[in-house]
């Protein structure tokens, strides 16, 4: 006997855009969707593609308790999209997380230095062509 | 004498008329040492998940207190063993290293669990592989995370070195 493997909740429908329309879909998701809750901003490193980076967003309603997810392409050359922060508070710390581990550069926002790694480490370490091992101590090792 | 001592011979006083101890011998180190590790004040340099099981060891059902090593001290100038308990990140090693530096003489360091002891799984760009590169070690428990018993052993173990050791802050004075 099979099983029907069943998602407790079905996966979002995903928008899939260009990098210069981010804003205006973000504004009519908030005005039209009122999806008025950021969740998430992060991105998947495609190494080889031509577009290598995806950009992620993730939106929630908490009035229709809908959830909605928005994907676009970057190059390596000019990784950069729009800064959601003028029409989510959130994405002040989740885009400097995403800047850090990724190195994309969020057009418009204020404030880009690393929120978890610290000053001074040279290198994206969620790219997938980061060394694996590599690490960059702060304190000089024992001998 | 011929034989050396292993444990501290106390000799009541035979004529003293009640049955308290009127004096006893041993040697310095061996009295220091038996005074320094029933009074080890830790200091837990908790960071990650290994902090309930440090908590379920200090508290009642193990009771380190047993080994009078229960009583945490929050300032590292009043604490003799550091307890590091859990991973510890390459932006929190100087932290680390600054509270092992402000510790006074005589200070003992435990590492607690596989991260503190060599990184455990996390063998990246964020973690530390393993406090000692950082600190001195003096006692590794293993275990993701250690059983109570474990962490009970390695104190009894660390306690055993502390009786065994050189005190040096005797001098012929003393």
């Amino acid at each position: 006997m099979t099983h029907e493997a069943t998602l407790p909740t079905p996966l979002p429908p995903t928008l899939e855009i260009p990098a210069a329309e981010l804003l205006a879909t973000a504004r009519a998701l908030k005005a039209q969707g009122r999806f008025d809750m950021l969740l998430d901003v992060t991105a998947v490193d495609w190494p080889g593609r031509s577009l290598r980076f995806d950009v992620v967003w993730h939106f929630y309603s908490t009035v229709t308790f809908a959830r909605v997810r928005v994907k676009t392409r970057v190059a390596e050359s000019d990784p950069a999209v729009d800064s959601l922060l003028p029409l989510y508070g959130s994405a002040l710390f989740m885009e400097r997380e995403c800047h850090e581990m990724y190195g994309i550069d969020f057009r418009g926002h204020p404030d880009l230095r690393p929120i978890l790694l610290y000053e001074g480490f040279v290198g994206h370490p969620l790219r997938k062509d980061y060394p694996i091992r590599l690490e960059q101590p702060l304190v000089p090792y024992r001998k | 004498m011929a034989t050396v001592p292993t444990t501290i011979p106390i000799y009541p006083a035979a004529k003293a008329g009640h049955t308290s101890f009127e004096y006893l011998t041993s040697k310095k180190d061996e009295l220091v040492g038996w005074a320094r590790k029933f009074s080890l004040f830790p200091y837990p340099f908790v960071t990650a998940c290994c902090a309930m099981e440090f908590m379920a060891v200090s508290s009642t059902p193990y009771d380190t207190d047993r080994f009078g090593a229960a009583l945490p001290r929050f300032s590292p100038r009043q604490s003799d063993l550091l307890m590091v308990v859990g991973t510890v990140t390459h932006k929190q090693a100087p932290i680390l290293l600054k509270v092992y530096e402000q510790m006074c003489e005589p200070k003992w360091v435990m590492a607690f669990g596989a991260c503190a002891t060599s990184g455990g799984f996390y063998q990246n760009y964020a973690a530390v592989a393993g406090i000692d590169k950082i600190i001195p070690v003096d006692i590794y428990v293993p275990g993701c995370p250690p059983r109570p018993e474990t962490v009970i052993d390695a104190i009894m173990q660390l306690q055993a070195r502390i009786a065994g050791d050189r005190h040096p802050i005797l001098t012929d004075k003393f």
